[in-house]
């Protein structure tokens, strides 16, 4: 009798060391393994992957220099004539006779720079002013909240692209930067207002009353107690919004209101100055950049509804 | 002096386009240190405002809290938001109902004990650490090295309410608000989290306040028991005398409606009858009057008074004596 017993406890016990983990499964790590189980996850997962690949090995990957211009390219361009695919550039010239497979690739990476400061400037900015309405509670942090999202309001009233145009436009000298501040500028609102309206939730919620119980002070109830648990949504948000972004900035650059630089490469001004000017001569100078936005546009819409749906509490396990 | 002397309290919620409602409608009681002191009524009595004034943590709008609670002599309604802050934490603890929702989500357990005593102890993240873990396993949580790391929803609700036991007494503060601490768990843990807050008591001399609608926590808990109905005390005694004769009609009907061990197979259980919307404004009346098998045309005539007969303090005009408890 007494030997099976032993030996019940022991097995009870190995059994009990096996589950035990050191450390603990946060809610991230959940979500990131229901992410790896959802097919659209991966295909999102696979063109951001890729794409942020060809961003970052542009020099190894492209042929040729994207500035320089090739005396085989430029031998037979006319106006009417751009040289199609030849030996050595597989996509052929570009308007001004550079290796237009080069300034594709490295079209990735500006692409990549301005929907990622682009979109970390208005989640830094929204965040903030987020915070700031939502987050105090009292006189004052209501008139706070007032404000700003009444100036919120005003910013959602106008359409996007007209904001983003509209600042642009009224820039002296236009740079990559006035793009990537007028595209961080139209998201800032939607950030702040989904933020505000979490925090408000979780103001009320019974963990801070708890905290508020043993006498947390504010500031630290603001940033320990309710942010971290209301900046869920906005981060999805943030990855939609990177496809957003990258379509936004391409616009602007399609208007020619982009960088005035004729040497950067950029899918929207390849698109939008290069690509409709020679539609007729050479279309796929306008199909190329075209794909390209489409694909990694769609690549991070993809990523950003996944992961909305992991993160969702009604889908966990 | 008393520790806790709650005097007069009540607080009334402004309702737009509404008679103003006092949920607490002048309660009074006090709390010996060392001692536990029962709140006890059904839902909508007033037990957790009367808690979430005395913390002062009631929103600042919308309602209006007057009387006196005084704490050591110092009236605390009277302290500004920082000052009350202060004390919140280190010298009054409070455990919430429930344990998952009143837990940080995001934040690993052992960094929400260790918050408390960086915030009123002064103590850096190595230190606070340490103690957090000792607190952890004071109050009974196995592999505290472990569960200092881990997240609200990795833990059973019986080790969560245990943390928030922890955290609440963490600054060793001399009154601890326990507002319906086992309502969210099952028998087995309830036993064991009263038991271990009955240790934890007896071992820090600290006071209690135990708000509950279960009067078998009462039975093992308190000392003394205020009943609570429909904001006003009825009913102050100790809890030998409650559980002996419990004199006031509303208390008698609590009683009555409990199952017991004693009575024999099949006796079947008299609930009170009606319900809290069946009440009448204190002003009229008794407000249990409507429900009261003891009613006197006198219990429609004004409140009541609270009178201290020297084994109870009770709030009726016609109390349960003793022998019609025994016939019934």
């Amino acid at each position: 009798m007494k030997p099976v017993t032993q030996h019940k406890i022991e097995k009870l016990e190995r059994l009990a060391a096996s589950t035990a983990e050191p450390g603990g499964v946060s809610l991230l790590r959940d979500a990131s393994r229901r992410l790896a189980r959802n097919p659209v996850a991966i295909v999102g997962a696979v063109i951001v992957l890729l794409f942020i690949l060809v961003a970052a090995l542009a020099p190894v990957i492209a042929p040729h220099d994207p500035v320089a211009r090739y005396a085989e390219l430029t031998r037979e361009l006319t106006v009417d004539n751009i040289p199609g695919a030849q030996a050595g550039f597989p996509f052929g010239s570009d308007p001004l006779g550079r290796d237009f497979l080069s300034r594709l690739v490295y079209g990735s990476r500006q692409t990549l720079f301005v929907g990622v400061v682009a979109t970390a400037l208005g989640l830094a900015v929204g965040i903030a002013l987020g915070t700031s309405a939502g987050a105090f509670p009292g006189r004052l942090g209501k008139w706070l909240d007032l404000g700003i999202m009444r100036v919120t309001d005003v910013m959602l009233a106008l359409p996007s692209l007209l904001l983003a145009v509209t600042l642009v436009a009224v820039v002296a000298r236009p740079s990559q930067w006035t793009v990537i501040v007028a595209v961080a500028l139209v998201n800032v609102p939607i950030f702040a207002r989904l933020l505000r309206g979490s925090m408000l939730a979780q103001r009320e919620s019974d963990h801070v009353l708890a905290a508020r119980a043993l006498g947390v002070r504010q500031g630290a109830i603001v940033l320990r107690h309710i942010l971290p648990n209301s900046v869920g949504p906005v981060i999805v948000q943030a990855t939609l919004t990177f496809g957003t972004a990258i379509i936004e900035a391409a616009a602007l650059s399609f208007l020619g209101l982009g960088d005035p630089d004729i040497n950067r490469a950029e899918w929207g001004q390849m698109l939008g100055v290069d690509g409709v000017r020679y539609l007729e001569v050479r279309p796929e100078l306008a199909y190329y950049p075209a794909i390209a936005i489409i694909i990694v546009a769609l690549g991070f819409t993809l990523l950003g509804e996944a992961m909305r749906e992991a993160l969702d509490p009604k889908n966990r396990r | 002096m008393p520790l806790l002397d709650v005097q007069d309290l009540s607080v009334v919620f402004k309702r737009r386009g509404e008679q103003p409602f006092a949920a607490v409608d002048g309660v009074s009681f006090s709390v010996e240190a060392g001692q536990t002191v029962g709140l006890v009524g059904e839902s909508g009595c007033g037990k957790s405002v009367t808690s979430l004034a005395i913390m002062g943590l009631l929103p600042k709008r919308g309602n209006s809290v007057s009387g006196q609670v005084l704490f050591d002599g110092l009236d605390l309604l009277g302290l500004s938001d920082n000052e009350m802050r202060d004390r919140r934490g280190r010298d009054i603890g409070m455990i919430f109902q429930d344990p998952l929702s009143s837990l940080n989500p995001v934040v690993p357990i052992g960094v929400q004990v260790a918050e408390v005593l960086q915030r009123h102890q002064g103590q850096d993240r190595r230190e606070s650490t340490r103690n957090a873990r000792e607190l952890l396993d004071a109050v009974g949580i196995p592999d505290p090295d472990r569960r200092l790391k881990e997240y609200p929803h990795q833990i059973s609700g019986g080790m969560r309410q245990r943390a928030l036991i922890a955290m609440a007494l963490a600054c060793k503060p001399r009154l601890l608000i326990a507002d319906e601490p086992t309502t969210a768990l099952d028998v087995t843990i309830q036993a064991q989290i009263l038991t271990l807050l009955k240790e934890l008591v007896n071992g820090t001399g600290s006071a209690l306040i135990m708000i509950t609608h279960d009067l078998g926590v009462v039975a093992g808990l308190c000392d003394t028991v205020n009943v609570l109905y429909a904001g006003k005390v009825v009913e102050t005694t100790e809890r030998h005398r409650l559980f002996a004769a419990p004199r006031h009609p509303y208390t008698n009907g609590l009683m009555n409606s409990i199952p017991r061990l004693d009575l024999p197979r099949g006796t079947p259980l008299t609930p009170i009858r009606g319900s809290v919307n069946d009440n009448i404004p204190w002003r009229e009346g008794c407000a249990f009057a409507p429900r009261c098998d003891n009613v006197l045309d006198v219990c429609l005539e004004g409140t009541p008074p609270l009178v201290d007969d020297g084994y109870a303090a009770l709030r009726c005009n016609n109390p349960v004596s003793h022998a019609q408890e025994v016939a019934s």
